[in-house]
Parts: C-alpha cells; sequence; structure tokens
C-alpha cells in the first residue's frame, strides 16, 4: 500500500429517498496526500456523511469520490475499508476481545500471519504510547477512556493504510486528555503524514488539527475550504465569520509560536557596564529600554534612559524583566502574558534562558498582517514538547 | 391409577413403608430401579434442549438478518409455549403415537421461546458502535455476525439456555403422558409414598441444577472478557 492517498470528491451527492433536500449537496474538494483536512460545521451538515461516503459505509447518489484516481464505486466495499483506517468517537472496541486481538482485526482479515500480527500491535501499542506487555492482553473495559481511545488509533492504524477516516475521535474526552491526545496524535502525524479526514463540530479542533479545513453548513453544501490561517482571515461569508468566531485573530496567534516569527533586536546591559556604551545601545534599540542582563545572559530588568545616570549601570531597574516569553510559546499565550504586565515588552529567552529578542504588541500585529501562506498548519504548526 | 394400586401393593418393608414414610433403608434398597427412569430423563432433557436449540438459534439468526420475520417468528414460539403442556401431549398422540419422539417433540416446542427471545435480545444487545466499528474496518456480514455480534450476545443466549434446560427438566416429568417415561413416571407410580416422591422428585431437580451449573460453567469459559469488567 502506498503511504498516503490522495483523496477527491467530485460533485459528491447523497440524496435519501423521501427527503427533498440532499444531505450532502454535490461536495467538492481534493485532500492532497499526506494532509489532515478536517470537515466542521453545525449538527445536520452532512460532515459525517461526507466522511462515511469514503469508505462506502454510506453510498453516494451522485458524482463520485476518488481514491488515488481510482472511484470508490469500483470497489468491493470490506475489501476497499480494510484499505482505509476507521476510528469513531465511541470508538467501538469489541469488548470480548483484548487489546491485542481488537488491534489484529484487519490485519487477520488480510491474513498476515501471527508472528508479523503479534510484531505489528506491539509495534503499534508503542507509537501510542503504551506499553505492550502492559496492556496487550487486557480487555477494553480494564482501561482509561484516553488509553481505550490510543487503541482506537492504533487498531485504525493496523496495516498501516493510506487514508484515515476519523469521526470525532477524541470528542468523548476530558478536555485536558483531549488536547494532551490532540497533540500527540499531530505529533504522530509529523512522522506518518497520512492521508487524513478528520469530522468534528469543533471549530477550535478543526483549526488545530487541520492543514485544510472544509466549512460545511446546513443541507451539505460546502462553504468554505481553506488553510486554517485562510479561513480566519478571509472568512468566504457571514456563516463563515460566525461559524469561526469573533476572536479570529486570536485564533489565528494560535497557530503561530513565538520562535516562527520576526522579533525585535534586544539591547542589552550588564551591571557594572560603563554608561556612556550603554546609552549608545539605546540609542541603536527598537525600543526606548535597555534590558539587564546577567552574566549569562538572563534577563533581569529593564532600564529607562533616567537610570543612566552614574558612571556605571546600577541595579535601579525601572523595572522587573517582566513576562519573559519562551521560543515554544504559543503567541496567543504571549499575548496574554504581555496585556497581564505592567510593560508592553516581554523578553523572549531560549531553552537555556537567554535572551534572544524582544515581543511587543506591535510585533504580534504586525504578524496578523502576514499572508496566511506564510501561517503553518496542522502538524507542522506543532512543536513536540521535547 | 390402577398401576398405583399394584405398586403399593408391591411395596415390601415395615411400618415406615406402611405409613408411607420417609425410609432410608428402602431407598437405599430401591435406588437401581430409577437409574433407568433418570437416564430417560437426562436423554429427553438433552436431546429436546439441543435439538430446540439448533432450531431457535438459527431462527433468530434468519430474523436478525430479515426483521420482518422478527413478529411472526415471535408470535409462533410464544403460541407454542402457551399450549398447556399435557395437553399438548395428548394432541401429539394421535399423530406421532406413544413414546419418545412425541415426547422429545412436545418438549423442543417449548424451548424453542427461551432460546428464540434471548438470542435476538442478546443480538439486538451487541453495542452499535462496535457493529459500526466493525463493518468500518471490512469485517463482511459474515464475519460481522460470527465474531463479532454472536460472541458478544453469549451471556443472553446462555442465560437463554439455562432457562430453556431447567424448564425442561420440569416439564419432561410430564412425558410419561405421552409414554416417553423419564422420572415423572415413578412419580405418578407411587404418588402417596413419600420416600418414592422424595428419590425421583430430588433427582429430577438434581439434574436441573447439574446441568444449570454445567452451562455455567462453560458459559464462564467462552466468557472471559465479562469478567474483566470488574
Amino acid at each position: 500500500m502506498p503511504e498516503a492517498a490522495t483523496l477527491e470528491f467530485r460533485g459528491a451527492i447523497k440524496r435519501y429517498p423521501g427527503h427533498e433536500e440532499p444531505a450532502v449537496n454535490e461536495l467538492s474538494l481534493t485532500v492532497p496526500a499526506g494532509e489532515i483536512c478536517v470537515l466542521v460545521g453545525p449538527s445536520g451538515c452532512g460532515k459525517t456523511t461526507a466522511m462515511r461516503m469514503v469508505n462506502r459505509m454510506i453510498d453516494i447518489t451522485g458524482g463520485d469520490i476518488l481514491l488515488d484516481d481510482r472511484s470508490v464505486t469500483d470497489r468491493e466495499p470490506a475489501e476497499l475499508r480494510r484499505e482505509i483506517g476507521y476510528a469513531i468517537q465511541q470508538i467501538g472496541l469489541f469488548p470480548h476481545l483484548t487489546v491485542g486481538d481488537n488491534i489484529a482485526t484487519v490485519p487477520r482479515l488480510l491474513g498476515w500471519d501471527k508472528p508479523r500480527i503479534a510484531e505489528r500491535v506491539d509495534e503499534l501499542l508503542e507509537l501510542v504510547s503504551l506499553d505492550p506487555g502492559d496492556t496487550r492482553d487486557r480487555y477494553p473495559a480494564q482501561l482509561s477512556g484516553g488509553q481505550r481511545q490510543r487503541i482506537g488509533v492504533a487498531r485504525a492504524l493496523a496495516v498501516d493504510p493510506p487514508l484515515m477516516l476519523m469521526d470525532e475521535p477524541f470528542g468523548a474526552i476530558d478536555p485536558i486528555n483531549r488536547e494532551s491526545l490532540q497533540n500527540e496524535f499531530l505529533r504522530l502525524q509529523q512522522r506518518l503524514r497520512k492521508t487524513i479526514v478528520f469530522v468534528t463540530h469543533d471549530i477550535d479542533e478543526a483549526i488545530k488539527m487541520g492543514d485544510r479545513i472544509a466549512i460545511l453548513k446546513e443541507g451539505g453544501h460546502l462553504a468554505q475550504y481553506a488553510s486554517p490561517a485562510e479561513l480566519l482571515m478571509y472568512p468566504a461569508d457571514k456563516f463563515v465569520e460566525d461559524f469561526v468566531g469573533a476572536d479570529r485573530a486570536l485564533k489565528r496567534l494560535a497557530l503561530q509560536r513565538v520562535r516562527d516569527i520576526d522579533l525585535w533586536k534586544a539591547a542589552t546591559v550588564r551591571v557594572g557596564e560603563p554608561v556612556p556604551g550603554a546609552r549608545a545601545k539605546l540609542d541603536d534599540a527598537d525600543i526606548d529600554y535597555l534590558l539587564v542582563v546577567d552574566d549569562d545572559g538572563r534577563p533581569r530588568g529593564w532600564l529607562s534612559d533616567r537610570g543612566l545616570s552614574g558612571e556605571r549601570v546600577t541595579e535601579e531597574f525601572r523595572s522587573k524583566a517582566q513576562p519573559v516569553v519562551e521560543m515554544d510559546d504559543v503567541l496567543r499565550d504571549a499575548l496574554s502574558d504581555l496585556l497581564e504586565s505592567e510593560t508592553r515588552y516581554g523578553a523572549v529567552v531560549d531553552d537555556g534562558g537567554r535572551v534572544q529578542g524582544i515581543l511587543s504588541l506591535e510585533v504580534i500585529s504586525h504578524v496578523l498582517q502576514a499572508p496566511p501562506e506564510e501561517v503553518p498548519h496542522g502538524a507542522d504548526a506543532f512543536v513536540p514538547e521535547d | 391409577m390402577t398401576l398405583a394400586q399394584v405398586q403399593i401393593q408391591q411395596r415390601e418393608g415395615g411400618t415406615c413403608e406402611a405409613n408411607n414414610g420417609f425410609c432410608p433403608d428402602w431407598i437405599a434398597d430401591n435406588l437401581d430401579r430409577y437409574v433407568d427412569p433418570f437416564l430417560q430423563h437426562v436423554f429427553l432433557t438433552v436431546t429436546s434442549v439441543a435439538i430446540g436449540f439448533v432450531i431457535a438459534f438459527a431462527l433468530a439468526l434468519l430474523a436478525h438478518r430479515k426483521r420482518w420475520l422478527l413478529p411472526p417468528l415471535s408470535a409462533s414460539s410464544q403460541i407454542l409455549y402457551g399450549i398447556p403442556s399435557v395437553a399438548l401431549f395428548l394432541l401429539l398422540l394421535p399423530i406421532t403415537g406413544r413414546g419418545s419422539v412425541t415426547g422429545l417433540i412436545a418438549l423442543v416446542s417449548y424451548t424453542l421461546i427461551f432460546v428464540f427471545v434471548n438470542v435476538t435480545t442478546g443480538l439486538d444487545g451487541v453495542p452499535k458502535d462496535s457493529v459500526d466499528a466493525a463493518r468500518g474496518m471490512g469485517l463482511t456480514e459474515r464475519q460481522l455476525l460470527w465474531r463479532v455480534e454472536v460472541p458478544l450476545a453469549l451471556p443472553e443466549i446462555f442465560a437463554g439456555l439455562r432457562i430453556a434446560t431447567t424448564t425442561t427438566v420440569g416439564l419432561a416429568a410430564l412425558a410419561f403422558f405421552a409414554g416417553a417415561g423419564g422420572l415423572g413416571e415413578e412419580i405418578t407410580r407411587d404418588k402417596g409414598f413419600q420416600s418414592n416422591i422424595a428419590v425421583a422428585g430430588g433427582l429430577a431437580v438434581l439434574l436441573a441444577l447439574v446441568l444449570d451449573l454445567l452451562i455455567l460453567v462453560v458459559q464462564r469459559l467462552m466468557t472471559p472478557w465479562r469478567r474483566a469488567a470488574m
């Protein structure tokens, strides 16, 4: 099987007998290989129907759906489904089978031999951060919700399918575990680069997970198909604008990290430095303050022109070096830190705590003017914690 | 009831026997005459439950696939169950004659409802998300049935089998009406004698308990996942 497939909806229609309006109405969009396409919209918009049309859990009544240029309607449903990973909100683990046997479902259908299956099960458990020896022989009822969700993802990945369908896979999880599962999944996607169709009703999840987002409105109409940043900057209509929410700029800042943007240069001085030199640095700096750092380059406090009275720089800071922003911080969080503090500037430090630059409200508003192509998305926007 | 009187006359022993009492000595001496009726009772029970299970299980699977069959099949099994057992035994006599076959036909017809209803309920109770996941992963309808639905319905199926078995042990005590023998014949042969009632009745109760326990053990072995939830 290829590592990732290209998926194309070509005017796909689902019309139920007895209903005047189709559930999905001439849906056309292409998901490039290796990208996450999020289908999002209010309930009744046909997002789940659209997803289920791909593996023929629901058959289209018009148009076509192509997987690597081959129509899904030409394929035997059971055979097609074995090539497509399938994970749903309720997970649907088989309660009568052990975790190992659950994961082995599709490999067995495809006739893999026992050693290969056993090896693959352990590999997948490790992939989703579970200990194979501890988990393999347990039954689903013996696991926590988060663990079950991981098993569901592992089971969907069992035969390394080129396409994955995920219907609110993290929907039934509490917010804290949900966030960590999302992060874990994006980290996984950085390695696997599967083509993924991901259904959710949560626009924040869509913005976080999607390389591209398809917003559907009632009656199965595609309202907009774009990258998260593009959607936030140029909503196609009132519906999209309302759906993404009034805090579009803040949502966009959530897509970027401090390390992704151009910072102001910091004018740093050390205590005991001669004042004339420090004053010269202040004249060159982007802002009216000098940042006093210790011998290791860590920020200690802000110094204004008035503080440069004697011969040497003293510890009479105008204010402490608060806030301190880290390179991996999400811009939205960094902005929040800035708004909370009395200074308009934040010292940005690297992993060692050394000053790398200055973040200001002006820098952030400048970022918001950048074209959407420059904003990372999906797994690319995600920086691993370690 | 002339038969019973003959038996009383043939009864030997002292005052205990004469008073129709509970006589351990008599029981010890006469136990062997219950062996054949007991084995016949076991045969009637096990055979009719087995045949009834196969028929009802097959019908339940059919109704599971073709939903429109469910109401008529349910109704038929209920009607069969609604016929008083003695009446059914007697009704069958002119058709199938006296003997085991008549007894079995009647007993089988009573087991149908328990197995049918429980298999149907069990299959309906399979979590919808497991069924959806199974289809979504590419199990065919047949694979879905045998690998997911039937295993998950096992607790219900076994429950039906247990009710059917214990009920049949009781009903088989009436099979002598059809000339099929069993412990019922011994009970009526001398129903005024406590020792006789105690042995024949006791054997029937024992049989019900043993069979029930046996099925329970098999169920525990076949559904290890049920204990994992605790």
